[in-house]
């Protein structure tokens, strides 16, 4: 195809404000598939992702509209994926920037435009769901315009569910977004902005072609990893995977490469033909870091196997997840995962359990923290029971964190964000009605229950986006947690000392509530060092017996007094004391739970 | 599995209300169909006489429902009709316990008597919404001593809505102030699905911490008066001339021993199954009447479970329970932690819980079963 006829897009909206819903019509209204092939949401085909309305994984799909040939890269809408974002969004020339006229530009509206622009995409601005009668087009588009610097009288005004204004969308796209503008006679270059492992044919790299013409089973390799492969078959979605002999400059495409670790290639990376490399690399490859981490143990420990491969299995199709074996106290054998943030690691999660089938317990998150060692070197520590008790220097990841809210809630944000030890940036009105406000706050005070709280203060009218900000100094304490006099290595955490006592009080408080009562008294305590900063007990059951029982009772009482058996089966053993699985996810709540 | 039960339960319905947190198969009313009734059991009774050792059973139980709402001549017919036994008991409300019935029972063959007290506040019985008043009571104690019965149970109710610590206490006095050979007291259960549990559940959990100790005052007060504990919730009077005045009946389930069950939503449990009866009488009544068995609900018990069982039954009583060929349904980590605890008590041939073991007896069952 004649690049001239090409249009390589994608769409930017908040989660909930018609994405996939408007990508659904766009394949209808040019007959990409067929009524009886329209499931919802065609693009998001993880289960996951159709449960959750987002989307996780890239996707692109290829249309035609009138001569010209659209290719749609429906990118993942959050924060946890932003690398994946910049990527998607780097393979496209124009983006479409969807807006809920009920609802507003939303925090991560906002970060994603601005990704967009900062890559030099054509936007084209789109006020969705103007059928509900709360919707306010003309409001909403005065916000976009100001946003971008257009007129509002440029921006589209649809209904993704009734279908009203889709074809002057795509319209919109071939009249606005520009051509791709790639050399055809240049070695060959091509931008992986994602991949999937397929168990058949090994890892599938998405492509957006740059320069140059690929064929299928020529040599291919990457430019930054260097690993090498044959094209064994190229193609493109149009929605189904479908072959085709080459992939030309500006085409959008997948490349199945037999490649049996996907690791071996990362998103961002660039490819080239063997005989005839390109010089340079496209820009903008990041070896991206996990910053969260948290613990995975089966809840019954004969799992461990099964664990074990099931992180495997998933690390095939996606490379962002990171994990060691873990050896705790108080959970047995385990892993300590990384993740690129907290949706990552609930995916991950998510997916363990429902596709894996397996009962896991995930230990409360928490941050990377470099920590300085007495011969002066600096280590990474990724969990709280390996920080050293005493330290000379840590530092901690920090967060530039966006929130746009109501300007009724600018105070409760921000003395939440105080609250969380958060620095203000700036504040500016988007709308006579709503703020956007900037604040620096360490990763760590948002890891736990930051999205909750805030959603709860502003009354569910807050949004947030975050970039990480660097490491910076913080003054830090280890706080470990004594149930039965035991250490629990899995509960230990890393907190500002300013906040260990009432984090440490609220901690104990909230184990009493969680660990049942049992046949003796269990002292819970927790102690920076060899002091104990809080103390509660759980007092000894004085009776558990089961009332009456008599010839017609006795099938019934078994099967409780098995229930019960295997109750105490699921819980963890700490020393002589049964922890509750939810005991271990108490951490999570101790924020500022009292507020909320 | 041909003649081996030595103990026989008849299921007889009907009541005259139901009690708001009663969950047992009852009937109320319908005094047309009594005789029906006792018809079709006696029916039942000769379609399973072969499952009975002999004809001189250990023990005969007739439980409710409220037996002695049955229409007198045709509780007497029953009574007359079923086989003789060491021990026949008849549960009863104190309220349906006149003279007459009281001689007809004698007459009839019963031997012991069980009667619902439940609580000797007046207040609290309306709770239950019981229909006796606590005179009924020491009434029916009376009636029951002339006519000839000398072993009666009184059946007491503890934890309900309102009931103080105090209450507790003057209920435990006025039964012991009856002087019966044995008591029951039981914690009262909120029954999932019961209007007892839709009008007073809330309250039972608040209150539970309140009433944690009642139990504890209970087994206290009552062995104080020279009550054995012999079984959780049951306790009986210590003869001086060395009568045994446990429910015999009910030890029978508790040493395992197998039983035929009679009536509608009767259980049975025979060597490797137990089944339970339909509990609608209007089945029961027609299968019956066509001479064919009740439908039923059969459980097959394998030697695992019936191990477990008596694990679990056994440990309810004082007696050390025996352990031959009960060692595999043993957990033994968790016996080792609960004689750590001070729980239970390993004798190598037996095995006991301790007093606070005992108090703790659902636990540490659950914690010593394999």
């Amino acid at each position: 195809m004649d690049q001239a006829r090409i249009r390589n897009f994608s769409i930017i909206a908040h989660i909930d404000h018609g994405k996939s819903t408007l990508a659904d019509r766009i394949l209808e209204l040019t007959e990409a598939v067929s009524a009886r092939e329209m499931r919802e949401q065609v693009l998001d085909s993880m289960e996951l992702e159709r449960e959750r309305g987002i989307t996780i994984k890239a996707q692109a799909v290829r249309v035609t509209w009138k001569g010209h040939e659209l290719n749609l890269i429906d990118t993942p809408g959050h924060v946890d994926f932003t690398y994946e974002v910049s990527r998607a969004l780097q393979a496209c020339e124009g983006a479409l920037l969807v807006v809920d006229a009920a609802q507003g530009i939303e925090a991560q509206t906002l970060a994603n435009a601005y990704l967009a622009i900062e890559n030099g995409l054509e936007i084209v601005p789109v006020a969705n769901k103007i059928d509900l009668p709360a919707a306010d087009p003309d409001g909403t588009a005065i916000e976009v315009a100001d946003l971008l610097g257009d007129d509002p009288a440029r921006v589209l005004r649809i209904s993704a569910k009734t279908g009203e204004g889709v074809a002057s969308v795509l319209d919109a796209i071939v009249e606005r977004v520009p051509p791709p503008v790639g050399d055809p006679g240049a070695p060959p270059r091509a931008l992986v902005f994602d991949s999937s492992y397929d168990q058949y044919r090994g890892v599938v790299a998405f492509v957006r072609v740059v320069d140059g013409v690929f064929s299928t089973r020529e040599g291919l390799r990457t430019m930054v990893t260097d690993t090498r492969f044959d094209a064994e078959e190229l193609g493109v979605f149009s929605p189904a995977m479908t072959a085709v002999e080459r992939l030309t400059a500006g085409e959008v495409g997948y490349v199945v490469t037999g490649l049996k670790d996907v690791t071996r290639l990362r998103v961002g990376d660039t490819l080239t033909a063997v005989r005839r490399p390109a010089e340079e690399a496209l820009p903008g490859y990041k070896d991206v870091k996990p910053m969260v981490f948290a613990g995975l143990f089966p809840t019954d420990s004969d799992d461990y196997p099964e664990l074990r491969d099931a992180l495997e299995r998933l690390k095939l199709n996606d490379a962002a997840l990171v994990y060691e074996p873990e050896t705790s106290q108080a959970l047995g054998f385990g892993f300590r995962c990384g993740f690129l943030g907290l949706l990552h690691m609930e995916i991950v999660r998510e997916r363990l359990e429902r596709e894996f089938d397996l009962d896991l317990l995930v230990t409360a998150p928490n941050v990377a923290y470099r920590v300085k060692e007495k011969n002066g070197d600096w280590v990474e520590v990724h969990n709280p029971a390996e920080f050293p008790r005493e330290v000379e220097e840590v530092e901690e990841p920090y967060v530039a964190a966006s929130i746009i809210v109501p300007k009724e809630h600018v105070g409760a944000v921000m003395e939440l964000n105080n609250e969380r030890r958060g620095t203000f940036g700036r504040l500016e009105y988007l709308s006579p009605e709503r703020v956007h406000l900037t604040h620096e706050l360490p990763l760590a005070e948002i890891v736990l229950d930051y999205y909750d709280q805030l959603k709860s203060r502003t009354r569910g009218y807050a949004s947030f986006d975050y970039d990480l900000a660097g490491f910076k100094p913080g003054d830090l304490v280890r706080v470990d947690v004594l149930v039965g006099g035991e250490p629990v290595d899995a509960l230990s955490l890393i907190v500002h000392r300013g906040l260990a006592y009432e984090r440490g009080r609220s901690l104990v408080d909230k184990l009493r509530e969680e660990i049942p009562r049992q046949m003796f008294d269990i002292a819970i305590q927790a102690a920076i060092g060899s002091r104990v900063i809080a103390r509660e007990t759980v007092k000894a059951k004085r009776k558990d017996v089961l009332a009456k029982c008599y010839g017609g009772d006795i099938t019934r009482k078994r099967k409780l007094l098995e229930k019960q058996k295997a109750g105490k089966k699921r819980m963890k053993q700490v020393g002589a004391v049964e922890v509750p699985q939810e005991a271990f996810l108490a951490v999570l709540n101790i924020g500022q739970g009292q507020r909320s | 599995m041909s003649g081996r039960a030595r103990h026989l339960y008849v299921h007889l319905p009907f009541c005259s209300h139901r009690c708001g947190y009663c969950d047992f198969v009852t009937v109320v009313g319908r005094r047309g169909q009594h005789a029906g009734y006792v018809d079709a059991l006696l029916r039942e009774l000769e379609l399973q006489r072969g499952l009975l050792l002999s004809d001189e059973l250990e023990t005969v139980f007739l439980g409710g429902g409220t037996p002695t709402f049955t229409a007198l001549p045709d509780l007497v017919r029953l009574l007359g009709s079923l086989p003789a036994a060491e021990e026949v008991t008849v549960e009863a409300n104190p309220e349906t316990v006149t003279p007459e019935v009281a001689r007809a029972l004698h007459a009839a063959g019963a031997s012991r008597v069980s009667l619902g007290a439940q609580t000797f506040r007046p207040r609290l019985l309306d709770v239950l919404e019981r229909v006796a008043q606590p005179d009924d009571v020491r009434r029916a104690v009376h009636h029951l001593g002339d006519a000839g019965f000398d072993n009666i149970s009184l059946d007491l109710v503890y934890g309900i809505p309102g009931q103080g610590a105090s209450d507790l206490e003057a209920d435990l006095d006025d039964a012991l102030a009856l002087g019966p050979e044995h008591l029951s007291c039981y914690e009262l259960e909120a029954k999932p699905g019961t209007r007892f549990t839709h009008a007073w559940g809330a309250e039972l959990v608040r209150q539970a911490d309140a009433t944690e100790d009642y139990f504890e005052r209970v087994v206290t007060r009552l062995t104080g008066a020279g009550y054995r504990w012999y079984e959780t919730a049951n306790f009986c009077r210590v003869d001086a001339e060395g009568r045994d005045f446990r429910a015999r009946h009910n030890l029978a389930y508790w040493l395992g021993r197998d039983y035929l069950g009679l009536g509608i939503g009767a259980v049975s449990t025979i060597e490797s199954l137990r089944w339970r009866n339909t509990p609608r009488l209007r089945h029961y009544l027609e299968a019956l009447a066509a001479g064919r068995l009740p439908e039923r609900e059969l459980e097959p018990l394998d030697a695992d479970v019936r191990a477990r069982e008596r694990l679990m039954l056994g440990l309810r009583l004082d007696e050390p329970l025996s352990l031959g060929g009960l060692r595999s349904a043993l957990d033994a980590r968790g016996l080792a932690r609960a004689e750590r605890l001070g729980l239970a008590v390993d004798g190598g041939r037996t095995l006991a819980l301790t007093r606070r073991g005992r108090f703790l007896g659902g636990a540490v069952t659950a914690e010593i079963l394999a």
